[in-house]
């Protein structure tokens, strides 16, 4: 194809100019506003008790639901690529819809089914288990909310790839672990990797869900973002631009590693 | 017998892909399993290596019923069309991957793979990926890791066709060869009649999930058992009418019940009488095509409104489209129900006989 250079420079113009607009700019207001009052008003603001119980949480919200979605991604990708079933579309759709819902309905879901109206409320309550409004209602909605994001890497991966490997290697019979462990895994490391980054990712920004099953109650439902809300709604927006900007720097920590990970699969494919 | 099939049916969802299979191969025989795309070739091949479930029938490797004994466990080697090699894992760990998992010691297993990669030719590329390879090499790997374990079957399913077609040919003097030096039965899956005939001792015709006819080479070429095999194996051409032509004539006129098939090698083109030892039992022709086909000509000829399709060789006198020529027919297939019968043209022989 013959490359215009008009063409090429207006859309190079348009993506700066939207990215800038879009991006940059407010990434800069929230570090800039963040340290509007100097460092002392910034690392006050970071090292809250408050502030540091609610990272605290979102690091507790996120591994959990990293670690159970990697689980259960592989299980389901390997499930969905590897075998043939009846339901199997059903399956498939099913793991594509918290993408298609609102967080806040999935938030709702579980105050339904674990909250006071719910029929397990007698259950819970008698086993003095609380999950709304506490920590485990947080953890389930996160893990709700960010469960696609490995599978959805896995399964196009894991298709291309086809079983033809996996059954050489149970021609010379190796057994079902080890084929995991030797052929299949290091097939999709790398895109399982991604897909750990970006679950990671949304787990930690997760703010829907989170706000309806949390109950705001400071120093022991509130996440990151909630706790951010908080502030800025009691006009504090120095404190609330500071832990943004740690929600940015972790943002920006696992965009580099996406790109290292990024970088690495393409050199060795 | 070392592998037989015995009734063996197999189901996808309505598609039948084996019906009544019922087969035996001989120990230390290369065998080919041929037929068109879908004919059930693969699924047969799978079956043997437990990589498929029949839904009914036995299948016996070295006297003994292995329906239930899990693929690993069967003394296989198989040899994927996609060559399945685990592309993390270098040429080295490839081939040793079956010996790892039988716990052999590094000396043995060292020792294995060397042999191995001598025997493949690729001395020195131990440490080469998958992707380092070309398809021929990738192949070769292919074959030496389903060798490593020392298996007593090996199955290859399509084991050239992904390999352009220079390199394709060498590669199946090598397999057979090498196939032949080491012993071992094989079963090999190909749509290519051409790679079958070249490459087995015996061939095994699958059509529609059934087989049609098990026999070496030279026996499905000259005898066809059923209607299907006598189209399949070579090229040929249906002729709804063949007793309109010398030699072929029915005793009573009465046109016959079943159609002919002939080949391309029963027609003999002869530019002038002289070119021909039999003109009496020639017809008359006209060119209507001519095509160089490398090693030979391919000429399209009507006789008596029927196309037939013959060969001559490069040094025969050219011919040009619209000349008329002479057209012997040597011998025409015709098919009762299943049951395939070779009728020789009459005046021919006869007249051979006055000669001698």
């Amino acid at each position: 194809m013959q490359e215009n250079k008009y063409v090429k420079y207006t859309l190079i113009g348009i993506s700066v100019v939207f990215l800038t607009l879009m991006l940059i700019i407010p990434l800069l207001v929230v570090i800039v506003e963040a340290l509007s009052k100097g460092f002392a008003v910034y690392f006050k603001a970071i090292l809250d008790p408050f502030a540091l119980k609610a990272m605290n949480l979102t690091l507790i919200a996120t591994v959990v639901a990293v670690v159970c979605n990697t689980v259960f991604g592989l299980c389901a990708a390997w499930l969905l690529t590897k075998y043939s079933f009846k339901g199997k579309n059903i399956l498939s759709s099913l793991i594509d819809l918290p993408f298609a819902i609102s967080p806040v309905i999935a938030g709702l879901v579980f105050v339904m089914t674990f909250g006071r109206i719910s029929y397990l409320n007698d259950f819970l309550t008698a086993n003095n288990l609380k999950i709304v409004f506490a920590t485990p209602g947080i953890i389930l909605a996160t893990i709700f909310v960010t469960f696609p994001f490995v599978t959805r890497e896995l399964i196009p991966l894991m298709h291309a790839q086809g079983k033809d490997e996996e059954e050489a290697a149970t021609m010379m019979g190796a057994s079902g672990f080890t084929i995991f462990r030797k052929v299949t895994l290091p097939n999709i490391k790398w895109g399982l990797i991604y897909g750990v980054v970006l679950c990671t990712a949304r787990a930690m920004g997760e703010f829907g869900a989170v706000s309806v099953v949390s109950g705001h109650i400071r120093g022991k439902t509130n996440t990151l973002p909630l706790h951010i809300e908080i502030l800025y709604n009691e006009y504090n927006f120095t404190a609330a631009f500071a832990v943004a900007s740690i929600l940015v720097i972790f943002a920006i920590l696992i965009l580099i590693v996406r790109n290292i990970v990024e970088w690495k699969n393409e050199k060795e494919a | 017998m070392y592998v037989e099939l015995k009734q063996i049916n197999k189901k996808f969802g309505d598609f039948k892909a084996s019906q009544d299979v019922n087969f035996s191969i001989e120990q230390g025989k290369l065998v080919g399993l041929l037929g068109p795309s879908g004919s059930g070739k693969t699924t047969i091949l799978r079956m043997i290596a437990g990589l498929e479930k029949p839904d009914s029938g036995d299948i016996m490797i070295g006297g003994s019923r292995v329906n239930d004994i899990a693929p690993g466990k069967r003394g296989i080697g198989f040899v994927f069309q996609s060559y399945a090699l685990f592309r993390h894992m270098t040429l080295f760990d490839n081939i040793a991957f079956g010996l790892t998992l039988q716990k052999k010691s590094k000396k043995e297993i060292i020792q294995k793979v060397n042999e191995l990669t001598e025997l493949i030719g690729l001395t020195g590329f131990e440490g080469r990926y998958p992707n380092q390879l070309s398809g021929g090499q990738r192949q070769r790997v292919a074959f030496a890791r389903a060798l490593a374990p020392n298996p007593k079957l090996l199955l290859l399913d399509e084991p050239f066709a992904a390999i352009d077609a220079k390199v394709r040919k060498e590669l199946r003097q090598w397999l057979r060869t090498t196939i032949g030096k080491l012993g071992v039965t094989s079963i090999f899956v190909t749509h290519d009649q051409e790679e079958a005939v070249e490459v087995a001792d015996e061939i095994i015709i699958t059509n529609r999930g059934q087989i049609e006819q098990k026999g070496t080479p030279l026996q499905i070429y000259k005898k066809p058992a059923t209607p299907f095999v006598a189209q399949f194996i070579g090229e040929s051409t249906i002729i709804e009418d063949y007793t309109k032509f010398k030699g072929f004539e029915s005793n009573d006129g009465a046109k016959p019940k079943e159609k002919g098939v002939l080949r391309p090698e029963f027609i003999e083109i002869a530019k002038d009488e002289t070119e021909i030892l039999t003109p009496l039992a020639a017809e008359k022709g006209i060119v209507r095509a001519i095509y160089f086909r490398g090693n030979n000509i391919q000429v399209d000829i009507e006789v008596k409104g029927q196309p037939l399709t013959g060969y001559r060789t490069l040094e025969q006198e050219d011919l040009t489209i619209g000349m008329e020529v002479f057209v012997l027919i040597h011998r025409v297939y015709t098919f009762e129900g299943s049951h395939t019968e070779v009728i020789e043209n009459r005046i021919k022989t006869e007249q051979n006989s006055v000669y001698i």
